[in-house]
This record gives structure tokens, C-alpha cells and sequence, in this order.
């Protein structure tokens, strides 16, 4: 793994913003560098930033100051190398389950031959559970179904990375651990090199390879852990000892930082 | 019983008789109503019956007017002049209200002249478009136009500029150009704006009808109402507008028909 290339790195990354209350500073100075085939998670407070420094490694925001650079040259806007699983998932209610996944094979970006489109749509609604709902639109989907749909579309054109913000946010917990196991699972056929933002200490730790506890906001790294468990990785370790040494050791880290931006919030409030 | 019985087992109850029609029935439910209070009003005795030609007389004279005048006439050609305006005020409509609703400088530009425009009522620019464009079709096509154009622009701009930008951000992850964002995404987002500005824009037109067909009319709806007020002929005031009403829901009742089959996507309860 320390052998693996930088792909990602965020160089003294700042971001600040002029507010009508005066300057916002959300991102202070953030040094991550993101290795070919990892899987990092951003761990800490809502509203910390870490959706900012997520926006950034898309492309869809520009640092203040520092540098976000992909193999060496500057990140300047989405590229479909790095595909993006939003909060709030961006299925395109017009387009059945089938156009959806196929939506970015038709782009002139990434075009393939009809057959060649039909097989890759065929694949990744078989591993997503999908194919009896190829022709339905998104209104008649649960919620999971919605998000299985987004992730068959980002993996369809292939990416690199994929970058998650929440993903399964708003899950109930049986969909949520069946989308995290289906996630490995896809994780372990294709190499990918993920960065996912997460509430939960328990997914991060269930799935990620590293670890970084974000502070509360501007957003700083407080501290980067390696997760030690390999992949494949099945339920169980979830009872290992190291497990719920580690998730009593990042929960700790976190509460404060969740501590710390409520302090913040009501400081703001009795402005 | 000339039939087998073995086709019809039993006669229909009334039960049976009341659930194939009930749609039917709950349909003609109002009207019927409608009917009744209008019967009643003619009998009640507070206004004489004379200033309220009773529904049959009001039919017989539908039909007189049908089979003797050139009523159809009529129809058509008001029909004919709404069906221009809103087409032509819709056309332009679209792309400006797009525009407005797209660009930020061009809606600080044009905002206020719209606004402005909008607010003046069209019957107010009768007088002008008769020293413009004399009294002829143009000019009640002209004043149609202004109506539809004010009421489409409004509601393509506000439609356009509730466009949700997830979905342009996912299309740009997944490698798409401007263009492709404009065919792929905004235009099939539009759409269901476009027959609403087309259903607003036709009850407008309706509305203005009458005004438009007081430049002189000698043919359309308005015309026959005019003429029919000026010699007292009650009945057939009643026959102008009801069959003004008549048309105007039947071609919203298609409009909605086509969309339904168009924006089988959307989700909405349909009213």
C-alpha cells in the first residue's frame, strides 16, 4: 500500500469565503494525498468542511489557496475519470432505470458501440439487483433502489475514483449495510480508489483502508488512521476486539469535534 | 331472456349498474348541478324569467344558430385566432423565458421590462394596435399574441430557473459537454414547462378573446355576443359564452391528455 502511487493530493489547501459577517474560513490549510486503490474516508462533524474539500477533488470548487492536483497537474472542473455519488443521489427522474446507467455511455466523452452499452447496462443492473426494474422510472423506486441506481450510472463510464459524499446517509440500517457489503463487493472485481464522507465511525471503519478525522469547522485534519483489517472483508469483523478498540479510540476523536461545532453553531447564533 | 344463460348468469343489480357508470356519473355530476341551480334561479321567481332564458331554450337556440346562422362559422374562426396567438406567443415565449431564467445578467435586463408588459392589460393596447394594424385578423391575432407571450415567458422562466443543478452537476461527473447538457438534461427538464406555458397561455388567450373580437369583428365568438347584446338577444349571449367555456376546457382536456402520455415520468398527483 505505501508503495502505491499519489493520485490526489491536496497541497496547503485553504478555502475561505467573504460572508456579510466578514471573512468564513471553512478549509485550513489540509494536506491529504490520496494512493492509487485506496479507500480514505472523511470523518467528523456536519458542516466542518468536508463536503468543501469532496467539491474540491470533483472539480466543482477551487482552493483559495494551495493546490488540489490529480497525477500532478491542477484539478480544473468533474472530469469523467472521477465519478461522484451526491447526497442526494441526482437520478434523473425523466430517464428509466436502464437510461439512467446508460446516460453516461451515450456522452460523447465515453462513447461505445449500442452492443457493448447494453452489456454494461445488463452488468451493473445484475450486480446492483436491478434488472426486473430496467424499465421503470425513478419515482416508483425505494430510496436504496434510487441510490443502487446512481452508484450502476457512476460505475458504468468507468471511473478511477469515486467520490462519495454520504452516500448512504439516508438509508435505513438494513439497505445501508446491504449497499456497504454490495459496495466491497463491486470495490473487490474493480480497482477503485475511493474517498467517501461518512457520519458514521462504524462504516468508515467497515470499509475504508484509512481513515481522516476532519476538526470541527475550519476544516483541519485532526489525526489519519489506518485501518488494519484486509480486504475481503465479511461482517465479522465488526466483533473483533481491534474493531471496537479503534471505533472507541475515533468516536472519542470525533465527539469533540462534534463538541466543538455545537460550541461554534451557538456562538454564531448569540452573535 | 332470448340470450343463454349461460352468458349473462345473472341480470345486472343495480350495484353492477352503478360501478361501470360511476366515472361517468361523477363526471356529469356538476354539471348536472350547475343545470339544476340554473333551472331553479329561472323559476324561482327573483329575477324575472325573461332576464334568464331557461338551459333548453338556450340549446334549442345552440342548435337553431348551428343548422340556420353561421355559427360554426363563428367557432372556427375564434378558435382559429387563439390557437395563432398562443402558438406564436408561445414560441417566442420559450426561449426567452429560458433565457431569463438561465442567464442572471439577461434577468436583470429584462425582468423589469417583462414585468411591466405583464402588468398592462391587453384590452388596454386595443386602440393602439387599431392605428398600428387597422381591424383586421392581424390585429386580434396581435393582441392574443401579447397575451400568451407575457403569461409563457413567466411561467418558462419560473419553471426554468427551479431547475435543480445536481442533475447538471452528475451529467458533467459523468464527462458531458455544454451541448450535451443542454439535449440531454435542460431540455427534458423543460418540457413539462413548456405545455404548462402552453395551458396558461391558452386560458389567457380564452380570456381576451372577447376583448380582441371588439375591434370590429364580423366573425367569432365575441362578435356574436356583441352583436347579440346590442339587440337584447339574451338566449344567444348565453350560447356564446357557454360554448366559449366549452372549447376552452376541451382543449385544455387535450392539452393535459398529451401531457400525461409526454411526462408519464413525473410525479405529481394528477388533478
Amino acid at each position: 500500500m505505501s508503495a502505491a502511487a499519489e493520485r490526489i493530493v491536496l497541497d496547503h489547501v485553504d478555502m475561505r469565503f467573504t460572508t456579510d459577517r466578514g471573512p468564513l474560513s471553512v478549509v485550513d490549510d489540509v494536506s491529504l494525498s490520496v494512493r492509487e486503490g485506496e479507500f480514505v474516508a472523511l470523518v467528523g462533524p456536519s458542516g466542518c468542511g468536508k463536503t468543501t474539500l469532496l467539491n474540491m477533488m470533483a472539480g466543482f470548487l477551487t482552493p483559495t489557496g494551495g493546490t488540489v492536483t490529480l497525477d500532478g497537474s491542477p484539478i480544473r472542473g468533474p472530469g469523467r475519470e472521477r465519478g461522484v455519488m451526491f447526497q442526494e443521489y441526482g437520478v434523473f427522474p425523466w430517464l428509466t432505470v436502464k437510461e439512467n446507467i446508460a446516460f453516461g455511455l451515450k456522452l460523447g466523452a465515453n462513447r461505445v458501440p449500442q452492443a457493448e452499452r447494453d452489456a454494461i447496462c445488463d452488468r451493473y443492473m445484475e450486480l446492483m439487483r436491478l434488472t426486473d426494474f430496467r424499465n421503470s422510472y425513478p419515482k416508483t423506486l425505494s430510496g436504496g433502489m434510487r441510490q443502487r441506481v446512481a452508484l450502476a450510472r457512476a460505475y458504468a463510464v468507468n471511473p478511477a475514483f469515486l467520490l462519495m459524499d454520504e452516500p448512504f446517509g439516508a438509508l435505513d440500517a438494513q439497505t445501508r449495510s446491504a449497499m456497504q457489503d454490495l459496495l466491497l463487493e463491486v470495490l473487490e472485481r474493480e480497482n477503485k480508489t475511493v474517498v467517501m464522507i461518512t457520519h458514521s465511525v462504524d462504516e468508515a471503519l467497515y470499509l475504508a483502508s484509512r481513515i481522516v478525522v476532519i476538526s470541527a469547522r475550519p476544516a483541519r485534519i485532526r489525526r489519519i488512521i489506518d485501518v488494519p483489517f484486509g480486504y475481503p472483508r465479511q461482517d465479522d469483523i465488526h466483533t473483533r476486539p481491534e474493531f471496537a478498540a479503534l471505533r472507541s479510540e475515533i468516536k472519542d476523536l470525533v465527539m469533540r469535534e462534534y463538541a466543538a461545532q455545537e460550541k461554534q453553531a451557538r456562538l454564531r447564533l448569540s452573535d | 331472456m332470448a340470450e343463454p344463460a349461460a352468458e349473462r348468469p345473472t341480470r345486472p343489480t343495480g350495484a353492477t349498474v352503478w360501478r361501470r357508470t360511476r366515472p361517468v356519473m361523477l363526471a356529469l355530476a356538476p354539471w348536472l348541478v350547475i343545470v339544476a341551480l340554473w333551472y331553479t334561479v329561472h323559476h324561482s321567481g327573483l329575477v324575472k324569467p325573461a332576464l334568464v332564458p331557461a338551459p333548453h331554450v338556450v340549446l334549442a337556440k345552440f342548435w337553431n344558430l348551428l343548422t340556420t346562422q353561421s355559427f360554426a362559422i363563428d367557432i372556427w374562426m375564434s378558435t382559429q385566432r387563439v390557437l395563432l396567438g398562443v402558438i406564436l406567443g408561445t414560441v417566442c415565449a420559450v426561449p426567452v423565458g429560458f433565457l431569463i431564467g438561465w442567464y442572471d445578467p439577461v434577468r436583470r435586463f429584462v425582468n423589469p421590462l417583462i414585468n411591466f408588459f405583464r402588468a398592462l392589460p391587453p384590452i388596454a393596447l386595443i386602440p393602439l394596435v387599431i392605428v398600428y394594424f387597422g381591424i383586421g385578423e392581424s390585429a386580434k391575432v396581435i393582441i392574443l399574441f401579447y397575451a400568451s407571450f407575457f403569461a409563457g415567458v413567466i411561467v418558462m422562466y419560473e419553471g426554468i430557473s427551479q431547475i435543480s443543478p445536481i442533475y447538471i452537476r452528475v451529467a458533467r461527473t459523468l464527462g458531458a459537454t455544454d451541448l450535451e447538457i443542454f439535449r440531454r438534461i435542460i431540455v427534458p427538464l423543460s418540457l413539462p414547462h413548456v405545455v404548462t406555458a402552453l395551458r396558461v397561455a391558452l386560458g389567457v388567450a380564452w380570456a381576451t378573446l372577447v376583448a380582441s373580437e371588439l375591434i370590429a369583428a364580423q366573425e367569432g365568438l365575441g362578435a356574436v355576443i356583441q352583436d347579440a347584446s346590442s339587440f337584447f338577444q339574451l338566449d344567444t349571449i348565453y350560447v356564446g359564452i357557454i360554448t366559449i367555456g366549452s372549447v376552452a376546457l376541451l382543449m385544455d382536456t387535450l392539452l393535459r391528455m398529451v401531457s400525461r402520455r409526454l411526462l408519464a415520468w413525473q410525479e405529481r398527483i394528477d388533478a
